[in-house]
């Protein structure tokens, strides 16, 4: 009985599902899963011993408690009807229950004591390799793989494994035990009681799984038609003033309606069938009773057995539901488990990037001058097989120069970027990074030549001093105020509560997008690298603020290769070098005027931007 | 909390046969280890099987009787809750959708977001635990308590100890894991907001080689978050066997006291087994109860969100004698000195806006972020009410029109393309259900939108998902035009409308708006300059006042902020100065972007 409030504490941590009703995901190889899961506990092979033996004896000392119970109940009745009780037999007796009680909580907290440590450090070093891999996943990984839904798996996944190993490895272990034990129990008491005891146990399991099974269905209508009521809402409220600006009100209430109905239809359902279960079971238990005292009273009155026995026997038959109905909770369990766990390990099977080159090695600089040379020698690549975005590309870039890559959007700009990074492989040709193919390189040490802003500005919640730092952990104090002097930020971050220590919240909601870019282009100044990528997009930004960040960028990019996904006219005339791009190919390059001399794709696109 | 509970009104009947049912449960529950004593008492220990037999038909009937009023009981709460929760969701859903913008920035999309879905769900469950439990537990304790003195006042003490344990336990729990579990879920939270940001800082951590440094940072949450649970769960190990230890203590207790009494004949010994089962009655009666006083609290507050969402007064109403609409609208747009400023905010966002916006004219409004410009066109659909003066529809106050009539007139591209999930047609009949294909397909052609929608394997029949994230923003952005135009306004707002579109697109749509939407009122916002350059009429916004209007040529020598603007944005031979000029112009615009970002009134000093 108390076991069973255990149970429903946990629920609602878990939202307040009833898990047994919830129709669990399958696990593509069950099995399998399992097993590698439970791999983990490997390394925790003595705790579990302990665990198993912990358990295991708990849960005897908690089967055995009814019939030593019974036996004092015996002594009563011997002394009403005799000689008057024995006073010493009964204080004995429940002297030994005492023991056996106290054995049975210090068992049982210490299983759960291991057990709490145990699964944590599994969780925890789940979450650590997770955390890990996600740095050695080529870039094609997220290609197919949204972000929301890696996250999804470190955070709910691990969850759902987190319970399970908390509670219901050992609630299996106690289950099992004590299906089994309570059934020798019983044996020993009475054969034919058992026997009679055996026809109503059935009948509860029967029910069980009756139950489960058609409230199910209710279930996942609930989940369904909860789903389309919270997304309907989501979507009505953040279009609020397009719905009032298209007179659609009425009919967004209508079909909300619908979906509310169904809802609530779905929903007295499942609440309802789910809150059969008790009174069913509890039911079938009081006619077991009934059939127990009946049969046990013939049985006592021919001598066969004593009242304590059959009190005895009506607690083991009253205790034997909680278990089963455990069993078929834990399958469930299991399966979303499964389910989840096969998520998690298939992301930590993921192929990882390899470096052709080991560690860390240092730059053999043996011609400065070549410092910050970029070469594309016939480069090829697609990112889904046979579908090459960019054919035989080849182009050099000296020292110093600029290059500015323009098209229209999604013509695959940032695709040369990419390549250039290694955050994809190469399908043909090769690129040279001061004269040196990047495939002999580590990623690290070609990485370590490059700079980047990009029109996404990260930043993470950190300082603001720290988030300069970001690319050189070492930086001196002096050195991040220059680096944001020279990106024409410092007189604002001196301006701020707290000035380079204040805090950049989540989402960094507390600055606007023009000072977040500032800022990622002062973390680029301070990372002081030969090569420079800039994404120079500014749209979400106001006039003012734009030339500021212009102007940044070009202190940034003096004496540096840069190549520069272009959208104003200035940085393009400037140029040295242009790309144009338009449906994944570089379909011209050269100069501003040599470009506008051959009247081609450059020369219509600067004329429909930059002249009426 | 009590426009809540007016929710549960119409539910009265069904509560009182609940409470009913419910009662009946608790006797019958009660009366079975009576009858279970007395098959034992009289029964098996007399040997009388036939008595066995009578007793044991009792006891079956109530025990049916108790299942049955669990069932009914259970029943009545399920539908009672769930009918509740619809009505309350309906009315919610009602109110919100009647909101205004300025109700919607009071409570702020994901909050009334979440009191829409989440608050409601808490309170629907919070209703079946109260209908079964909070009415069960306290009849049940209370019933336990009475046939457990009736049956024996001298082994109260048994039970009261046993009592006495279990608050001590609920007190260790209060105190050393409920305060936790929020801390936990903060620190959940914290990994959650890490695993985000280096997700979508994938590029950035990877150029800046920063790959350590982020996992060293996961790791320490990790940790914590570790060493949190460690000690929740540590807790609750030593919670449960414990709580399992005092309820079979007290049996102990009770055979040892009770074995005396019954020695002095004050007792018979089924009474004594019974006494066990009331004895567990009331323990677990108790334990309902305090953890009902857990869930209920949080219920509550829910219920308070709730119904201050239901109980807000809306700022935007209909009038209440409404002028009829004259058929023939032609769509002029007046505004007469107004002024705007968002409830509980003390500065103006717009002052003294007076203009006219004339049909078959584009009216042009530019200025830099801030400059209230969205806040202006959004006084036009009246998703806000002016503060002061007034916007005038074809000479009538916007005011005095019914909401539906005036926004029948406005067509509007929002800044952000919003699509619903649905398909391209369905998104683009949204405008008007009633349009014809070839209505819409006209729509299409004029917003630039056909070449990418042929493209599509499933043309018009595309699905859009939620949000319209499997479009691209320029993409997203001439739908949400195609759907204005196939409404076919007298005025048309485009808010920043042609933002993501690439220049080339951008002018052949301007170009064909112009051609076909030749009597309409068009009115733009845009930050882009070559947008606007040849609207009839500019207005040139800063700091929510008018600083300028004309044409181009006649701002770029009248208006100071519209230089500034269009001197960043054009090259010298397009603004007909000399180079020379052009380089002085932006040294001095330089210094003004440096002392803008510097709060108001700060100086360069550095």
């Amino acid at each position: 009985m108390a076991k069973d409030r255990g149970e429903k504490k946990h629920a609602p941590k878990q939202g307040g599902r009833a898990a047994h009703f919830q129709p669990g995901e399958k696990a593509k190889n069950f099995k399998g899963t399992i097993l590698r899961l439970f791999g983990y506990l490997r390394p925790y092979i003595w705790q579990m011993v302990i665990v198993a033996i912990t358990a295991i004896l708990s849960t005897c000392f908690s089967i055995v408690s009814p019939a030593i119970l019974g036996r004092g109940t015996d002594v009563v009745v011997k002394g009403i009807t005799g000689v008057g009780i024995d006073y010493h037999e009964l204080l004995v007796i429940l002297l030994v229950l005492l023991a056996i009680y106290v054995a049975a909580w210090a068992f049982g907290t210490i299983q759960a004591w291991i057990m709490a440590i145990v699964s944590q450090k599994i969780i925890y070093t789940l979450r650590d390799k997770m955390s890990k891999k996600l740095d050695r996943l080529p870039l094609r990984f997220f290609d197919k793989v949204s972000y929301g839904e890696v996250q999804s798996r470190m955070i709910n996944d691990i969850e759902t494994i987190n319970q399970t190993l908390t509670a219901s490895i050992t609630q299996m272990i106690t289950a099992v035990i004590t299906l089994i034990g309570i059934i020798s129990m019983m044996l020993s008491i009475s054969v034919t009681m058992t026997l009679a005891a055996m026809l109503v146990i059935p009948a509860s399991i029967f029910v069980i799984k009756l139950v489960v099974g058609k409230s199910q269905k209710h279930f996942q209508n609930q989940q369904m038609f909860l789903g389309k009521v919270n997304s309907h809402v989501e979507e009505m409220y953040s279009g609020h003033d397009i719905v009032k600006a298209f007179n659609r009100e009425e009919l967004s209430q209508k079909e909300f309606e619908e979906y509310n109905d169904s809802l609530c239809e779905a929903s007295w359902k499942s609440q309802f069938l789910s809150g059969l279960m008790m009174p069913l079971t509890q039911f079938i238990g009081n006619l077991a009773y009934v059939m127990v005292c009946f049969l046990g009273g013939y049985l006592a009155l021919q001598g066969r057995i004593s009242i304590g026995q059959i009190q005895a026997f009506i607690q083991y038959v009253r205790s034997f539901n909680h278990p089963v109905q455990q069993v078929a909770n834990i399958a469930n369990q299991l399966q979303s488990t499964a389910a989840a766990a096969e998520r998690v390990f298939e992301l930590l099977d993921e192929e990882e990037e390899k470096d052709t080159v080991d560690g860390d090695r240092e730059t053999k600089d043996t011609n400065p001058d070549v410092d910050g040379d970029v070469k594309f020698e016939n480069v090829s690549f697609g990112y889904l097989e046979g579908e090459p975005v960019i054919r035989d590309f080849s182009f050099e870039a000296k020292a110093g120069q600029r290059v500015a890559i323009v098209g229209p959007t999604g013509a695959g700009k940032t695709t040369i970027v990419k390549l250039l990074m290694r955050y994809y492989e190469l399908d043909g040709g090769r690129i040279l990074v001061d004269g040196q193919d990047i495939k002999t390189m580590s990623r690290h040490e070609l990485r370590s030549k490059f700079g980047m802003v990009l029109q996404d500005t990260w930043l993470n919640s950190n300082s603001i001093g720290e988030n300069i730092r970001y690319g050189k952990p070492d930086a001196t104090d002096e050195e991040v105020e220059a680096a944001a002097y020279a990106a024409h930020i410092d007189h604002f971050i001196k301006t701020l509560p707290g000035g380079y220590d204040m805090e950049i919240t989540e989402d960094a909601t507390n600055i606007s997008s023009g000072q977040k870019q500032l800022l990622t282009i002062a973390r680029a100044i301070l990372a002081d690298a030969p090569i420079l990528i800039l994404d120079e997009a500014t749209s979400s930004v106001d006039t003012r603020t734009e030339r500021l960040i212009q102007k940044a960028m070009s202190n940034l990019m003096e004496g540096r290769t840069s190549f520069i996904i272009a959208h104003r006219l200035s940085t393009i005339k400037d140029a040295d070098h242009i790309l144009v791009m338009d449906h994944g190919d570089i379909v011209e390059q050269g100069s501003h005027e040599e470009l506008l001399a051959r009247s081609g794709v450059y020369a219509g696109l600067y004329n429909s931007q930059f002249s009426r | 909390m009590r426009t809540i509970l007016h929710y549960y009104k119409k539910y009265i009947p069904y509560i009182l046969i609940t409470m009913v049912v419910l009662f009946v449960q608790v006797i019958a529950e009660l009366l079975l280890p009576t009858y279970m004593a007395d098959i034992i008492d009289n029964g098996i220990v007399v040997g009388d099987m036939d008595h066995i037999k009578q007793v044991g038909i009792i006891m079956i009937i109530v025990a049916a009787l108790a299942g049955a009023c669990s069932i009914t009981g259970s029943l009545l709460a399920s539908v009672t809750a769930a009918k509740s929760a619809r009505r309350i969701r309906k009315d919610l859903f009602r109110k919100v959708t009647e909101f205004s913008s300025a109700e919607f920035g009071k409570f702020s999309t994901a909050s009334l977001i979440t009191r829409s879905t989440n608050d409601i769900q808490m309170v629907q469950q919070a209703t079946v635990m109260f209908l079964k439990m909070m009415m069960f537990a306290p009849i049940m304790g209370i019933g336990a308590v009475f046939m457990a003195l009736r049956t024996s006042v001298s082994l109260s003490w048994t039970v009261g100890l046993a009592l006495i344990c279990v608050c001590g336990l609920m007190v260790f729990s209060f105190i050393a894991i409920f305060p936790r579990f929020k801390v936990m879920q903060e620190k959940l939270d914290r990994i959650n907001l890490i695993m985000k940001e280096r997700l979508s800082g994938t590029l950035v951590v990877r150029a800046f080689r920063t790959e350590k440094q982020e996992e060293d940072r996961f790791d320490l949450a990790n940790l914590d978050l570790t060493k949190l649970y460690i000690f929740v769960n540590k807790c609750m190990a030593f919670m449960m066997p414990t709580l399992t230890f005092i309820m079979s203590g007290v049996g102990i207790l009770i055979v040892w006291a009770g074995a005396q009494l019954i020695d002095a004949q004050q007792l018979l010994i089924g009474d004594m087994l019974a006494y066990l089962q009331y004895a567990m009655h009331v323990i677990m009666s108790f334990m309902f109860v305090t953890m009902i006083f857990i869930m209920l609290p949080r219920a509550a507050v829910s219920a308070k969100r709730i119904a201050e969402v239901l109980n807000t007064e809306i700022t935007v109403k209909n009038p209440e004698n409404a002028k009829a609409g004259t058929a023939a609208r032609k769509g002029m747009v007046e505004f007469r000195d107004v002024d705007f400023k968002f409830p509980d905010s003390e500065e103006a966002v717009l002052s003294g806006i007076s203009f006219v916006a004339r049909p078959g004219e584009t009216t042009a409004v530019i200025g830099g972020t801030g400059s209230g410009k969205s806040t202006l066109i959004n006084l036009i659909p009246r998703f806000y009410d002016v503060s002061r003066g007034q916007i005038l529809l074809d000479g009538t106050d916007i005011r005095d029109m019914e909401q539906i009539e005036l926004r029948s007139h406005i067509g509007l591209v929002p800044q952000k393309g919003v699509l619903f999930s649905g398909t391209i047609e369905s998104n683009i009949k949204y405008g008007d259900e009633n349009a014809s294909r070839e209505d819409m397909i006209r729509a299409c052609e004029i917003a630039q939108a056909m070449d990418f929608i042929n493209e599509k394997p499933l043309r018009f029949d595309e699905e859009i998902a939620q949000g319209g994230s499997n479009v691209s923003g320029g993409q997203k952005q001439r739908l949400c035009i195609a759907r204005a135009l196939v409404k076919n306004p007298e005025v048309l707002i485009f808010d920043d409308s042609f933002s993501a579109i690439d220049f080339a697109t951008d002018k052949a749509l301007r170009k064909a708006l112009k051609e076909n939407m030749v009597d309409k009122t068009i009115i733009v916002v845009a930050q882009r300059i070559n947008t606007i350059l040849d609207a009839e009429q500019i207005v040139v916004l800063d700091e929510g006042k008018i600083v300028g209007s004309g044409g181009h040529k006649q701002l770029l020598e009248s208006c100071e902020v519209y230089r500034e603007i269009a001197l960043s944005q054009l090259s010298e031979e397009e603004l007909g100065i000399s180079e020379a000029q052009h380089a002085g112009e932006q040294k001095r615009l330089d210094e003004i972007a440096m002392r803008s970002l510097l709060p108001r009134g700060g100086e360069i000093n550095g």
